[in-house]
């Protein structure tokens, strides 16, 4: 590690009722990889935005390669070499990998663009940071990983000096975070500054040197990541200590009743012959890797998307799932990975939300009956502990967490049996996440069966009963809980991936 | 919020701002051209607003799904103009001619609905392409002639009556707009309060999140343009009932007129639509108001000269 590149002294900040940072102290090194921590709201976010003048600081000051300076806007913390590569990739999917990577600052020649120098000029980039890119391919062609990889490329070749991941790994598969893993330890090597922030402990142990955690906008301090251990950094992070040991048993009985039964399921190309069986009470893991197919799997079994061919069993009876509407109509229920595109109405109320999956209930003739709509939300906003205002709140000031409860709240109040959950605690925090947790538990405890898909390991071990594996389609494989270890099921996610 | 602020708030707001501008327009008109000043003048603008009103009601609903109706200008006319010649050809008694009229613009809506709802097309070039079917409809249902439907006067007139009403002293009432405040009312509480209201807000906020939620969203969506369609259809009759002749494959236009005021007399942006509707259609008062002064900013020369001949012949009839 060499000499402090980058330094944050006392830094305040204030907005309108919120204290968002109080007196923050962080620093990075040269050739460092240097991990901030905290839950949503932490104040990680907002200590960004104030290093790369988005945001105005109240008080204190930034000192930055030596010398006391103020960013007023991303563009100047850019020309000085201060880079973010954001959690939501800003790139434009209709031009080329090469068309991105230079926008805004195209090389020209006469009037027009020199492409070719632009083409060559992005290929010594991926040369030297040894990915394997095609800079002539459209953006939207690429998997999400590789997209990451541009933001990165395109990062670098602003001559960074110090560069922010954030949550850069909450989109891709293991593979993927292995490739950008190696990238960042290059980056290191070349003496850059990097801040890193996420909400995965095992990331944080195996990429970082140091972590600093905040916590409500304080800052709590700073470890070496070697000296530290798991539990002593999430006990700095929430205050209290959270336990994500693996599950060493099913809590589902054997005899319990087969409540969803599919047989030789097909659509599109990635559903190829899936059968599974779900008990009542049962959380049935869908492990995999990032397009295995899982999530076209539900979307499929909830009719979101045509099927070839298969049957589906509900409680023993055949039926016929056209659309989601049959789905519903037949108890399930599906939260979707992609919660503001697919799973809320952010526009809308709590209440809204709440009842949008069962507003025939709550009409009075022609009328929608709003102080029952009000009521069974703020029932639910109680029993599941949603942080909001009141039932009147729009769902997008709700932080993740909050708004996976209110598409819980509306499958509830939709009284669905069986639930399918895609990436149930996708960028959300370690406080949260448990309590997502603990309600499922809850929720298979009273007679519900869940169908958990989930690209995190631990979530699969800590919350399922058994574990179904795909990969390229195919179900590859189940496994108890009491065998699965992460080995056995990553094998088997693999298997024909060479 | 306290008093205090809730009133500086309305001063500020968009729609308080229009509203001053409108009045000032008033003003100004009256100045330059004192014959604008005149009732009747104010009884043409009533009726203009009527149909205009009616429209930017539609094609409201279409605005908060996300979408639009281009259709209904030259879809106006041809409605009005089939149900003339119903009446004119084909001797049927008025009422049978308003239903015409009504019937087809719901089948033209529902059209439209398909289109976008079901198929999945762009509504933009959807209902383009309506209304230019729209506009051949009418001119062949027509044979091209201008149709007038019946004159206030004539056997059948009664349906001038729906809006605008004549005292036994001789002065015109235009009562239409009471219809229009009260369908405004209506809809306010049918976009806030009802089902259908719901879902086509969350379909114009969400559409993917609402039809995984088990909502029918292809029925709503194409309710909509059908809903849009029956809204035309009753702007058509005020059209009918405001302009002595209908002029087959005239209209194009119109629908500018209509979903301009809807976004811009409403001062309201596509986002502020969909995730503030409340007071959707009572912004949706200044449109028509709008609309007649655009109209008018026009042809302002003309307004005296032009459409003069019409309401005082009316007035003699």
């Amino acid at each position: 590690m060499g000499e402090v590149i980058l330094e944050m002294k006392q830094i305040d900040k204030s907005f309108p009722g919120v204290h968002a940072l109080d007196h923050v102290d962080f620093n990075v090194r040269r050739g460092e990889v240097h991990a901030l921590m905290g839950e949503n709201g932490a104040g990680k976010s907002t200590l960004m935005k104030v290093l790369t003048g988005i945001y105005k600081k109240d008080s204190g000051s930034i000192i930055y390669e030596g010398k006391e300076t103020e960013f007023h806007n991303a563009k100047e913390a850019q020309d000085a070499g201060v880079i973010i590569v954001h959690q939501e990739l800003n790139m434009v999917g209709d031009l080329t990998v090469a068309q991105n990577i230079f926008l805004g600052r195209e090389p020209r020649k006469g009037l027009g663009i020199d492409d070719k120098k632009m083409i060559k000029d992005s290929r010594e980039l991926f040369d030297h940071l040894k990915i394997e890119i095609d800079p002539m391919e459209k953006m939207s062609d690429l998997t999400v990983g590789k997209q990451q990889m541009c933001e990165i490329a395109k990062a670098i070749s602003h001559d960074a000096k110090v560069i922010i991941f954030d949550e850069p790994s909450a989109a891709l598969t293991e593979k993927e975070i292995e490739d950008l893993f190696i990238i960042i330890r290059d980056l290191k090597k070349r003496q850059l500054g990097i801040v890193y922030i996420s909400h995965r402990m095992d990331e944080i142990k195996q990429i970082t040197d140091r972590v600093t955690v905040m916590r409500d906008g304080t800052y709590i301090g700073t470890l070496m990541t070697k000296e530290s251990t798991k539990d002593e950094i999430i006990n700095m992070m929430v205050g209290r200590i959270i336990y994500e040991d693996p599950k060493q048993q099913s809590a589902c009985p054997p005899d319990a009743p087969i409540v969803l039964k599919v047989e030789n399921l097909n659509a599109g190309k990635m559903v190829k012959n899936v059968s599974f069986e779900l008990r009542k009470g049962e959380i049935l893991g869908f492990s995999g890797l990032m397009g295995a197919g899982r999530t076209e799997t539900a979307r499929a079994l909830f009719g979101a998307d045509p099927k070839q061919s298969g049957t589906i069993y509900i409680n023993g009876e055949k039926v016929d799932i056209k659309s989601p509407q049959d789905a519903v109509k037949y108890g399930i229920g599906y939260l979707s990975e992609d919660r503001k595109r697919y799973g809320v109405v952010v526009g809308r109320s709590v209440a809204e939300n709440t009842t949008m999956a069962c507003l025939d209930n709550y009409l009075k003739g022609f009328l929608i009956n709003k102080r029952a709509e009000k009521n069974v939300s703020d029932e639910y906003i109680k029993r599941l502990a949603t942080k909001t205002p009141n039932s009147e709140e729009l769902v997008m000031n709700l932080s993740g967490g909050n708004q996976q409860k209110v598409v819980i709240a509306k499958w509830l109040a939709r009284d669905c049996d069986i639930l399918i959950f895609d990436e149930p605690t996708r960028g959300i925090d370690v406080g949260a996440k448990n309590e997502i947790y603990k309600l499922m538990n809850q929720l298979v405890s009273e007679g519900k069966s869940i169908i958990m898909i989930s690209s995190e390991m631990t979530e699969i071990l800590r919350m399922s009963d058994r574990i179904v594996v795909m990969c390229e389609g195919e179900i590859k494989g189940e496994i108890d809980i009491s065998e699965a270890t992460s080995e056995n099921i990553m094998d088997k996610a693999t298997r024909n991936i060479s | 919020m306290n008093k205090k602020s809730k009133f500086r708030n309305l001063l500020s707001s968009q729609e308080f701002i229009v509203f001053i501008i409108l009045i000032l327009l008033y003003v100004g008109f009256s100045v330059l051209n004192p014959q604008f000043a005149r009732y009747k003048t104010l009884v043409t603008m009533f009726d203009y607003a009527c149909f205009y009103m009616l429209m930017a009601f539609g094609v409201g609903l279409t605005l908060i799904t996300g979408g639009v109706d281009l259709s209904i200008g030259t879809g106006l006319v041809a409605y009005a103009a089939i149900g003339g010649t119903v009446i004119r050809s084909f001797e049927m008694p008025v009422i049978v001619g308003m239903l015409v009229t009504l019937l087809v613009a719901v089948i033209f809506g529902f059209i439209n609905g398909v289109l976008v709802g079901a198929m999945n097309l762009p509504p933009f070039l959807a209902t383009l392409c309506t209304s230019m079917i729209a506009r051949g409809v009418g001119s062949l249902a027509t044979n091209n002639y201008a149709t007038p439907w019946p004159m206030a006067s004539q056997p059948g007139g009664w349906f001038h009556n729906i809006f605008k009403i004549q005292t036994e002293a001789g002065t015109l009432i235009p009562i239409g707009f009471i219809w229009v405040i009260v369908l405004m009312i209506v809809m306010r509480y049918v976009l806030n309060s009802t089902r259908f209201g719901r879902y086509v807000i969350s379909i114009g906020s969400n559409k993917e999140a609402t039809m995984l939620s088990g909502v029918n969203v292809k029925y709503y969506h194409v309710m909509v343009y059908v809903v849009c369609g029956l809204f035309v259809g009753a702007a058509a009759l005020a059209y009918a009932a405001a302009t002595p002749t209908i002029q087959p494959g005239q209209g194009a236009g119109m629908e500018m007129d209509a979903i301009g005021g809807a976004i811009v007399g409403g001062g309201i942006s596509f986002r502020r639509i969909r995730n503030n509707s409340w007071d959707f259609y009572w912004n949706l008062c200044h449109p028509g108001a709008e609309s007649w002064f655009a109209v008018y900013w026009s042809e302002c020369e003309l307004a005296t000269d032009y459409y003069r001949p019409c309401t005082a012949g009316r007035c003699i009839d």
